[in-house]
């Protein structure tokens, strides 16, 4: 693959783990992205990498492999030179550990159910008595039904890791292009050959499109429309708190709003803090568009269902509030995989509220795919040639 | 009466001023404030426990203020409803007209009562005023650096003393009232120090700072102030400033130099000063988190920028108007004449109305006096020379200079919001207030313009003054549904 151009379009972490694995691969990689690395989607999210909230399925899989990544990743970026292991450090690494808790008795049945299924596919999900929980998160609610604890659940700084990744990648054959536009194609003989784009045309034997909730657009632009669509999710910030909440903590609700098809607002707590302090409250789900808008009904909800975990939060303040767009396919599962229609042209995406975690496996299937390698698991169920991707779900979700 | 709810934020001179126009048009007036007292920044009112003895000898203008402040506390029309900020302001939806709505929270700040609130007026004037802007130097961060503002505050609204021995500094016609205000309160003021030199003062304004007043034609407030400076005999020095503060623990001293025009430190020229408090204060940043909140376009530059006002002080926000610092640095008397075109217009009134062109002269007046003070007080470009690589810039997350410097120009971390992130700057509790501005400038100069300058569909560009929580709030009082508008004010003719 020595010297095979590539071209990432995008660069939030989806398009810097593919650019890493792609250049350590050997090919001459270029990263467009229309405005800076890492500041779109991936810096207005969260960094949780979960199994807790996949049950058994195509991604679990890749949940379980990207887990396993990240340590990996991690530590081969740190030893590499003085400035990656300064690069990781920011990342803030932290394999906590998640607890879900159920708070009514349907819940609790729900939540045994699912971490039983878990289990059943590898995943550690540990019950917890309410002895063993109010030791481990003292101003947790004792009032509770049922609790899980998972420790493979872990954290990072998101905008960070996607920065030490490029900045990996960028240690190889690959080189950032921020502030490039990616506008529409050039073809031969229904070969995507290159890529015309704001500051110029950008010729490439390869082209991935990693542009998150926008993979739609720059693939109609392309002239190979695929079914990628936001989902609005809003987060709230405490001021700096004295230690309160010690794990990453969710309600049992997240468990059924992931996979919901719902189009209205969906709400589910997750608390967690971070290392400077400030607890982060997560969050909703919406389908409204890329309407930026703040709705304070919205977040009074996010807080709610917040302070029913942890009541002792009701005096912190929040100083601020953000949300972003959760890049979703109708069918909830991350395309990875060439394009049916148009040679040349690959997609990575789609990932939802987990595309932080499931990055670094995806960026991996890919490689694996397009070297014509095998892959670590199955690709098939992400294919891009799947009619929830091509648009051919007859259901119109969206307004 | 024009039956047109209009909701005034801010209760300083341009609110005040909007309010009574907004009535005078026949509408209906909710003014509020976070403060407890009507007044704003300009008529920062002690608590009614010191105000018993002698105001006017704190205030300027009392007498007419305390008039209006009657007036609109009596009028049937006027509802005041003092502690009550506006956390959040949320845009209509698309297609739709009007202003935004308007989340409010009432009660004490440091109470535990308050409540949730919405207004959804017809007009909204947006009057948030501006608070210093103050540039970073070596030991800014220790106790005993006060921003002009806060210590001109603790002095007029508290009477309290910021320190016995204190130096005034930085740059604009607001120190002197600032020192003023000191003196009275007990302190010593060893000596204000303008950072322009006389020759750039005396091009922005053709005479001396103190005479600027007459221009406006407002009767001598600043020549007042002056008058008691010199009685006081406070030194007033152009061309020097504080460049570092020193101290174990609070300051002890300031070093202070002679600066070129372009601020650039004349070495050799340092003194160092004993002193238990330093004011310092570079100019104003005006507070623009609603207006940025509510949609209303921005005029100036990265570091510099004001609300766009039409000549009727209308935004480019559906139902929206600004008046006083927000849309220009000029002082109480152009503040009020913005606030009164504003009130008036927003209130339903008629363009024809006689006093209106009065009223816009005035306002053109001021904002000719907004465009001189900006030529007569700049911020000279080599201000970043006094920074050292261990300098503060953040203070809240006590990120340095040399961390910031790192990450603005090392490419993949080098878009603002990632770089935000990466050094922690203005993520802290005053959530960029202090710091964005300079942070904005600063990471500028070091890489050029942001990459991420222009935003995403729906992703807020990553400007200084996104802050769409206004005002911090708790997350109990953020979970409790919100109360139904009062049927009758409350501070009704109190
Ligand atoms: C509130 C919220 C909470 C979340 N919490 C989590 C969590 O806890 N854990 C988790 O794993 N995930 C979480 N997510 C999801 C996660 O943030 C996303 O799945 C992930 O960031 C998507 O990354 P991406 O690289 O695909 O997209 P992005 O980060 O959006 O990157 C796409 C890039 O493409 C660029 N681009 C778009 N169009 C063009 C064009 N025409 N030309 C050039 N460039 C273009 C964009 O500028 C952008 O930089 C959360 C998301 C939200 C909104
Ligand atoms: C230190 C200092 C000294 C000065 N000295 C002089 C002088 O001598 N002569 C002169 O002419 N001018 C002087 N000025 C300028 C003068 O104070 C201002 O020009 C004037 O106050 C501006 O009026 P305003 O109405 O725009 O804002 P302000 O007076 O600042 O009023 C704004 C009000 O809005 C309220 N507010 C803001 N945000 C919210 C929110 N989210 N919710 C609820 N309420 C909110 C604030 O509580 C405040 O009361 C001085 C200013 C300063 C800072």
């Amino acid at each position: 693959m020595c010297g095979t151009r590539a071209v990432v379009v995008g660069a939030g972490i989806v398009g810097a783990a593919c650019a890493r694995e792609l250049a350590l691969a050997g090919f001459a990689v270029t990263v467009v992205d229309r405005g800076g690395a890492a500041s779109a989607t991936t810096a207005h999210g969260e960094g949780n990498i979960l199994l807790s909230d996949k049950g058994p399925g195509p991604e679990l899989e890749l949940a379980k492999l990207s887990r396993q990544l990240w340590p990996q990743v991690l530590a081969e970026i740190a030893d590499r030179s003085a400035s990656g292991a300064e690069s990781v450090r920011a990342v803030e690494w932290e394999p906590k550990g998640g607890i879900v808790v159920a708070t009514t008795a349907g819940g609790a049945r729900a939540l045994a159910r699912f971490a039983a299924g878990q289990r059943a596919a590898g995943v550690r999900a540990e019950h917890l008595d309410a002895g063993q929980l109010a030791a481990i998160e003292p101003l947790l609610t004792r009032d509770h039904q049922a609790a899980v604890y998972y420790p493979d659940d872990a954290q990072v700084q998101p905008a960070a890791a996607a920065t030490a990744l490029l900045a990996d990648a960028l240690t190889f054959r690959c080189e950032l292009r921020t502030g490039c536009d990616v506008l529409g194609a050039v073809t031969r003989g229904g070969r995507l050959i290159g890529l015309r784009t704001s500051t110029g045309l950008l010729e490439a034997e390869l082209f991935v499109n990693a542009a998150g909730p926008w993979a739609g657009e720059v693939a109609a632009r392309l002239g190979a429309p695929i079914d990628v669509r936001p989902r609005r999710g809003d987060v709230l910030v405490t001021t700096p708190l004295p230690p309160t909440v010690f794990h990453k903590v969710y309600d049992a609700d997240y468990v059924g709003a992931v996979s919901s098809d719902d189009g209205g607002l969906q709400t589910s707590a997750v608390v967690e803090s971070t290392r400077a302090g400030s607890v982060l409250l997560g969050s909703s789900r919406r389908r409204v568009g890329f309407d930026d808008r703040l709705r304070p009904e919205v977040l009074a909800a996010v807080a709610t269902k917040a302070l029913r975990l942890f009541p002792v939060l009701a005096t912190a303040s929040v100083m601020r509030a953000y949300g972003g767009f959760r890049p979703y396919v109708p069918d909830h599962l991350p395309v990875v995989g060439a394009d049916p229609r148009l040679a040349g042209l690959w997609h990575a995406g789609g990932h939802e509220g987990a595309g932080i975690g499931l990055s670094l496996g995806t960026a991996q299937l890919l490689r694996a795919l397009v070297l014509g390698r095998p892959a670590p698991i199955d690709t098939a169920p992400f294919q891009a040639d799947r009619p929830a991707v091509l648009g051919q779900t007859s259901t119109q979700e969206d307004s | 009466m024009t039956g047109r709810q209009v909701a005034v934020v801010g209760a300083g001179p341009a609110g005040l001023a909007a309010a009574r126009a907004a009535l005078g048009a026949g509408a209906e007036v909710t003014l509020i404030d976070a403060a407890r007292q009507l007044g704003g920044q300009y008529h920062r009112t002690p608590p009614e426990e010191y105000a018993a003895s002698r105001p006017e000898a704190l205030q300027h203008g009392w007498p007419a203020f305390a008039k209006l402040r009657r007036e609109l506390l009596g009028h049937p029309r006027c509802a005041w409803w003092p502690e009550t900020s506006v956390w959040a302001l949320e845009r209509r939806d698309p297609g739709q007209q009007g202003p935004p709505r308007v989340h409010l929270l009432r009660g004490p700040a440091d109470g535990s009562h308050r409540v949730r609130q919405i207004l959804e007026p017809d007009a909204l004037v947006l009057a948030c005023g501006a608070h210093d802007r103050v540039l970073p130097f070596p030991g800014w961060e220790l106790p005993g650096v006060f921003t002009a503002g806060a210590a001109q505050t603790l002095a007029k609204g508290e009477r309290l003393m910021v320190g016995e021995q204190v130096v005034v500094a930085g740059s604009g016609p607001f120190l002197l009232p600032v020192a003023a205000s000191l003196v009275e309160a007990g302190s010593r003021v060893l000596a204000v120090l303008e950072a322009n030199p006389a020759a750039v003062l005396a091009r922005g304004w053709s005479r001396k700072p103190w005479q600027l007043a007459a221009q406006l034609g407002k009767a001598g407030e600043l020549i007042d102030f002056t008058g008691q400076l010199v009685r006081g005999r406070v030194p007033f020095r152009t061309g020097r400033t504080v460049i570092e503060a020193r101290g174990a623990g609070r300051v002890e001293e300031v070093v202070t130099a002679r600066l070129r025009p372009d601020w650039s430190v004349v070495r050799g020229s340092e003194r160092t000063l004993a002193v238990d408090a330093v004011c310092v204060s570079h100019g104003f940043s005006p507070q623009l988190e609603l207006p940025v909140a509510a949609g209303c376009a921005l005029r100036g530059t990265p570091g510099a920028q004001f609300v766009q006002t039409d000549a009727r002080q209308r935004t480019t926000a559906d139902g929206v108007w600004a008046a006083g610092e927000i849309t220009g640095i000029a002082g109480a008397p152009a503040a009020r004449a913005e606030g009164a075109v504003a009130g008036w217009y927003a209130g339903g009134g008629s363009p024809a109305a006689r006093a209106l062109p009065a009223l816009r002269r005035s306002r053109d007046q001021g904002r000719d006096f907004a465009a001189r003070l900006a030529r007569a007080h700049p911020i000279g470009a080599a201000w970043p020379g006094w920074l050292g690589p261990r300098t503060l810039v953040c203070r809240c997350e006590e990120t340095d200079y040399a961390t910031l410097c790192r990450a603005v120009q090392e490419q993949p971390g080098a878009a603002a919001r990632t770089a935000k992130l990466a050094t922690r700057a203005g993520l802290g509790p005053c959530q960029a207030r202090v710091c964005g501005p300079t942070v904005t400038e600063l990471a500028a100069r070091l890489r050029g313009a942001a990459p991420d300058a222009v935003p995403a569909d729906g992703l807020p560009a990553a400007g200084p003054h996104h802050r769409p929580f206004a005002q911090p709030i708790r997350l109990g009082e953020l979970a409790r549904p919100p109360e139904p508008p009062d049927a009758a004010p409350e501070h009704h003719g109190a």
